[in-house]
C-alpha cells in the first residue's frame, strides 16, 4: 500500500436529484498500482458516484483533483480526454462495427487522404488485446459478442487512450464465473501496471478476492475506507447496512390469519413455470429473485394483466378467475406496480384524480362524480400515509418518490383490498420515505392484509418478510421461514446455487 | 385583477372567443348581409353536421385515437337512407337501421383498434375509403329525392318563430350532453385518464379496449346521425355527401384545444372552435371566395390549431414546472 499522493481525489462531493440526496459529502481517493473497491446498497450512491466520474452527472458540491490538480469533468469526452475510463454495466459499443472499430471510433487511423488505413487499425487493435493476453478477433462485429467479451473492447478502448483512471461499474454482474476470473486476471495485469482502479461491486467474495482498499457508501454517505486485510466481509456488510435492519424494516407482531391467497402451479409459458406459494392474511411474503426471474410477471398475472397459461389462483380458498385487472380488484387484489410513472400515476392527475381513479364509478351518482366524497377519501388516505403536497387537488407530477409511491399505496388502500400486491414499493425512493413506506406495509399487514412483497432489494426482503419464496428462471428455487432467511443463503438460491 | 386577465388569457378557450368576435366583425365588413338573421340561420345550419361528428371525436382524441371515416359513414348512411327509403321502406324504419349501420361501422373501427391493436389513424383511413366505397355500391352515382316534408323541413327548416334550425337543436341537446358526460361523470374521468397514461388506466382497473369501443361506436353512430340530417337538408340522398366534410371536423376539434396526443380538450373549446370555422367559411363565401379555396384558410387554421395550443401549454406549463424543483418535502 503505497502511501504516495492519489491519482484521483474526490472531496466533500454531494448530489442531489429532485427530492432524492443521493450523495452527501463523499470524499474517495484512488492510487495507482491499486483496486479500489466501491460497496453499498442499492441506492447508496455507487452509480450516481460512478456517472459523476464518467462526467454524465456534474456534482452539486465538492472537488475533483486529478493528480492534485482541479478539474471540472463537463462531460463524458472530457472525463475520456483527462484520461477517465468508465466502463459502464452494459457496454455502449457500437453492435455493427468491428471490434477494431469500436476501439478506435472518433480516431481511426488514416491513410494519406484516401481514409482509413485499415491494416494499421487491425494491427493496432489487435496488438492492445495480445497486450492483455486475450485471443480475439478484430474484424468481426461486436454484435454477437458476449459481454464479458463487449467489456474486453471497453477495456482496450480504455488502454488505448492511455486511462490513468478505470472505473468499473458492477462489470461481473452478468459474467459467469470462468469470466470473472478472466477478467479479474485482466484487472490485476492493469493495475501492475499503474492504472488506479475503482471496482463498483455489491458481492463481497468478489471484492475481498481483487480488492486492495474497500470505501463503503450507505444512503449516500461515505461509511468508512479502509485496507482490505483491516475488514472482513461480515464487518463490510455491517457498515453498508448500518443499524438500519432493526430502524428500518419495522416488522410489527401481526396475528397471522387463513390463508388469503394460494397460488399452485401457476405457468406462463417462457416466463415462469409452476409457481406454488400461499400467503396468509396478516403476513408478508416476500418474493425474492434477480431482475427477469419472474416475480413482476407473476403478480402481473394475478392482477389480471397477463393470463397464465396453467395453473389455479385460489382466493380465500376459493377458485378465482382473474382475466382482468377489474376481477383482481373485485376479489380484492391490488398491485402496486414497479414503475410509478408508467403504470402507478396519471401525473397530470390531482392527488384526489389519482386516489379515486380506481373507485370512481363506485363514487359516482348517476354518472356524476362525488367530489366531495372524492376529496374526502383522498384526504383520510393521504392522512393516514402521511403525503406531503399542499392539498389533494395539488398535481401528481410535482410530488416527491416517495410521496408519489404513497399516492399509489392511497389508490389501492381506497378499494379496500385483502390482497397487495408490491412491487419493489420503495425503488426511487428517498430514505427517509422508504422508512415511512415500510412502516405503512407493516401497519397494514398489522391490520390483516396480506402482502406479497416483491423487492429486489435484498435486505428489505429480509428484513420485512415473514416468509420468503426464492425465484429463480422463472421457477420457485426455496423457500425460508424469517428466521432461517440470511442473506447469503437467499442469495444462493436467487443466483440457482443449490445449497451446501 | 392582473392575475385573473393573466389566467383568463392562458385559457385556450378565451383566445377563441375572441378569434371568433374577429372573423364576426370581419365578415360584416366584408358582406353587409353577413350579420342578417337569416344568415345566421344558413351558417349555423351548414354547420350542424360537422358539429355533430365534431362531439364524439374530441371524445376520441381524448382518449388518444383518432376517426377520419366519420365522413365516410355519413355518405353510406345517406346512401342507405335513399335505398331503404326508394324501396318505398316508411322513414320509422329507415333511420333506426341506418343509426345500427353507423354503430356498426363504428365498431368495426373500434375493434380493429382495440382487439387487433392497429394504430386508429390506418384503420380509419382505411374505412376511409372502404366505408365511402360501400356508399356507392349501394346507391350507384344516382341521387334520391321525394321526401315527405316533414322530413326536409327538419334539415333546414328553423323552429317555429325562430330562427333556429332544427339540427341546431339537436346539436345543442347533444353538446350538452357531451359537456357533462365529459366533465362531470366517471366515463369522462376514464376517458382523460387513458388519453393521459394508458398504462395507468388499465393498471387502475379501466376497460381501456371497451371505453374505445363505444367511443368508436358513438362515434359511428353520430356520424349516421349527421347523414340522415344532411340528406334531409339537401332533399337528396346521395353517396358522395359529406365528401371532405373530415377536413373540417378535425380542424374544429384540435382548434378547440383538443391535444392531438390525447389527455386534454374542452367540449366548450370544440363548440366555439366549430363556429370560428364556420364563421370563417361562411364570411369568405360570401366574399365569393370558392369552397376550394377556402380550404387554405381552414388547412392553416388545421396547423395553428396544433402548434397554438402546445405554445399556450408551454406558458402555462412554466408555473408548476417551478413546483417541480421545489417539491413539497420540507418537513
Amino acid at each position: 500500500m503505497s502511501e504516495t499522493s492519489p491519482v484521483l481525489r474526490l472531496t466533500g462531493i454531494s448530489k442531489r436529484f429532485g427530492a432524492v440526496q443521493a450523495l452527501t459529502d463523499v470524499d474517495v481517493a484512488l492510487f495507482a498500482n491499486e483496486v479500489h473497491a466501491l460497496v453499498g446498497e442499492n441506492g447508496a450512491g455507487k452509480s450516481t458516484l460512478v456517472k459523476i466520474l464518467a462526467g454524465i452527472h456534474q456534482p452539486d458540491a465538492g472537488r475533483i483533483q486529478l493528480s492534485g490538480e482541479d478539474l471540472v469533468l463537463s462531460g463524458p469526452a472530457a472525463a475520456r480526454d483527462l484520461g477517465i475510463a468508465v466502463i459502464h454495466q452494459h457496454p455502449n459499443l457500437f453492435p455493427d462495427l468491428t471490434v477494431a472499430e469500436n476501439v478506435f471510433v472518433g480516431r481511426l487511423p488514416r491513410n494519406g487522404v484516401r481514409g482509413v488505413d485499415w491494416g494499421e487499425l487491425n494491427r493496432t487493435a489487435q496488438r492492445l488485446f495480445e497486450n492483455l493476453g486475450v485471443k480475439q478477433s478484430v474484424s468481426v462485429p461486436v454484435r454477437g459478442l458476449s459481454v464479458a467479451d463487449q467489456q474486453l473492447v471497453e477495456i482496450a478502448k480504455s488502454l488505448s487512450l492511455d486511462a490513468r483512471v478505470l472505473v468499473m461499474d458492477e462489470p461481473t454482474a452478468s459474467l459467469s464465473s470462468h469470466e470473472v476470473e478472466r477478467l479479474f486476471t485482466i484487472i490485476r495485469q492493469l493495475r501492475g501496471r499503474g492504472v488506479a482502479i475503482l471496482f463498483v461491486d455489491h458481492r463481497m467474495e468478489e471484492v475481498f478476492e481483487i480488492a486492495d482498499r474497500v470505501s463503503v457508501l450507505r444512503d449516500g454517505r461515505h461509511v468508512i475506507t479502509a485496507p482490505i486485510n483491516e475488514l472482513n466481509p461480515a464487518e463490510a456488510i455491517r457498515h453498508m447496512v448500518g443499524r438500519r435492519l432493526e430502524t428500518l424494516f419495522p416488522k410489527e407482531q401481526a396475528t397471522i390469519g387463513e390463508i388469503a391467497l394460494e397460488v399452485r402451479g401457476l405457468t406462463r409459458r417462457g416466463v415462469f413455470s409452476n409457481a406454488s406459494f400461499q400467503v396468509r392474511r396478516g403476513e408478508i411474503l416476500g418474493l425474492a429473485g434477480l431482475v427477469g426471474a419472474g416475480r413482476t410477471e407473476i403478480a402481473r398475472v394475478l392482477f389480471g394483466i397477463d393470463r397464465a397459461d396453467a395453473g389455479e389462483v385460489l382466493v380465500a380458498g376459493k377458485h378465482a378467475e382473474i382475466k382482468s385487472p377489474k376481477d383482481a380488484m373485485r376479489l380484492g387484489i391490488v398491485y402496486v406496480p414497479e414503475d410509478r410513472h408508467a403504470q402507478g400515476l396519471v401525473l397530470d392527475f390531482s392527488i384526489a384524480a389519482n386516489v379515486s381513479l380506481p373507485i370512481v364509478e363506485r363514487l359516482s351518482r348517476l354518472l356524476v362524480v362525488d367530489r366531495v366524497q372524492e376529496r374526502q377519501i383522498a384526504t383520510d388516505y393521504s392522512k393516514q400515509l402521511q403525503v406531503r403536497s399542499t392539498g389533494v387537488e395539488q398535481v401528481a407530477s410535482g410530488l416527491s418518490g416517495g410521496n408519489q409511491q404513497k399516492v399509489v399505496l392511497a389508490k389501492w388502500l381506497a378499494t379496500k383490498p385483502t390482497v397487495l400486491l408490491l412491487d419493489e414499493p420503495t425503488q426511487g425512493v428517498d430514505i427517509g420515505a422508504k422508512a415511512e413506506v415500510h412502516r405503512i406495509i407493516s401497519q397494514l399487514a398489522g391490520q390483516g392484509m396480506a402482502i406479497v412483497l416483491i423487492s429486489s432489494e435484498l435486505l428489505e426482503v429480509l428484513g420485512m418478510a415473514d416468509r420468503i419464496v426464492v425465484l429463480h428462471e422463472g421457477r420457485v428455487a426455496a423457500e425460508f421461514a424469517r428466521d432461517d432467511a440470511t442473506q447469503e443463503r437467499v442469495m444462493a438460491a436467487a443466483t440457482g446455487h443449490v445449497e451446501a | 385583477m392582473s392575475l385573473l386577465a393573466l389566467q383568463l388569457f392562458r385559457r385556450w378557450e378565451t383566445l377563441l372567443v375572441v378569434l371568433l368576435i374577429a372573423f364576426i366583425v370581419l365578415g360584416s365588413t366584408l358582406s353587409p348581409f353577413f350579420l342578417s338573421g337569416s344568415n345566421f340561420s344558413d351558417l349555423t345550419g351548414n354547420l350542424m353536421e360537422k358539429a355533430i361528428m365534431a362531439l364524439p371525436l374530441a371524445l376520441i382524441i381524448i382518449a388518444g385515437e383518432i376517426d377520419l371515416s366519420i365522413e365516410s359513414v355519413l355518405g353510406l348512411s345517406s346512401a342507405l337512407l335513399g335505398f331503404t327509403y326508394a324501396l318505398g321502406w316508411p322513414l320509422w324504419l329507415d333511420i333506426p337501421l341506418v343509426l345500427v349501420v353507423g354503430a356498426m361501422g363504428g365498431l368495426l373501427n373500434g375493434l380493429l383498434v382495440t382487439r387487433a391493436g392497429l394504430p386508429s389513424l390506418v384503420v380509419t383511413l382505411g374505412t376511409l375509403a372502404l366505408y365511402r366505397g360501400l356508399a356507392s355500391v349501394v346507391l350507384g352515382p344516382r341521387s334520391v329525392g321525394g321526401w315527405p316534408e316533414w322530413f326536409t323541413n327538419f334539415g333546414f327548416g328553423d323552429v317555429p318563430g325562430t330562427l333556429i334550425p332544427w339540427p341546431l337543436v339537436v346539436f345543442a341537446v347533444l353538446a350538452f350532453a357531451f359537456l357533462f358526460v365529459l366533465h362531470r361523470t366517471w366515463i369522462g374521468r376514464q376517458i382523460y385518464a387513458i388519453g393521459k397514461n394508458k398504462e395507468a388506466a388499465r393498471y387502475s382497473g379501466i376497460d381501456v379496449a371497451k371505453v374505445k369501443t363505444y367511443l368508436f361506436i358513438l362515434s359511428g353512430v353520430l356520424a349516421a346521425l349527421a347523414g340522415v340530417i344532411l340528406t334531409a337538408r339537401f332533399s337528396s340522398a346521395r353517396a358522395d355527401n359529406g365528401q371532405g366534410f373530415v377536413l373540417d371536423v378535425v380542424t374544429s376539434v384540435l382548434l378547440g384545444g383538443v391535444n392531438i396526443f390525447g389527455g386534454e380538450g374542452t367540449i366548450v373549446g370544440v363548440v366555439l372552435a366549430i363556429f370560428v370555422i364556420g364563421v370563417l367559411r361562411n364570411g369568405l363565401t360570401l366574399a365569393d371566395v370558392s369552397p376550394d379555396t377556402q380550404s387554405v384558410a381552414v388547412g392553416a387554421l388545421l396547423i395553428l390549431s396544433v402548434a397554438g395550443p402546445t405554445l399556450v401549454r408551454r406558458i402555462t406549463a412554466a408555473r408548476p414546472r417551478r413546483q417541480l424543483t421545489s417539491p413539497v418535502s420540507n418537513s
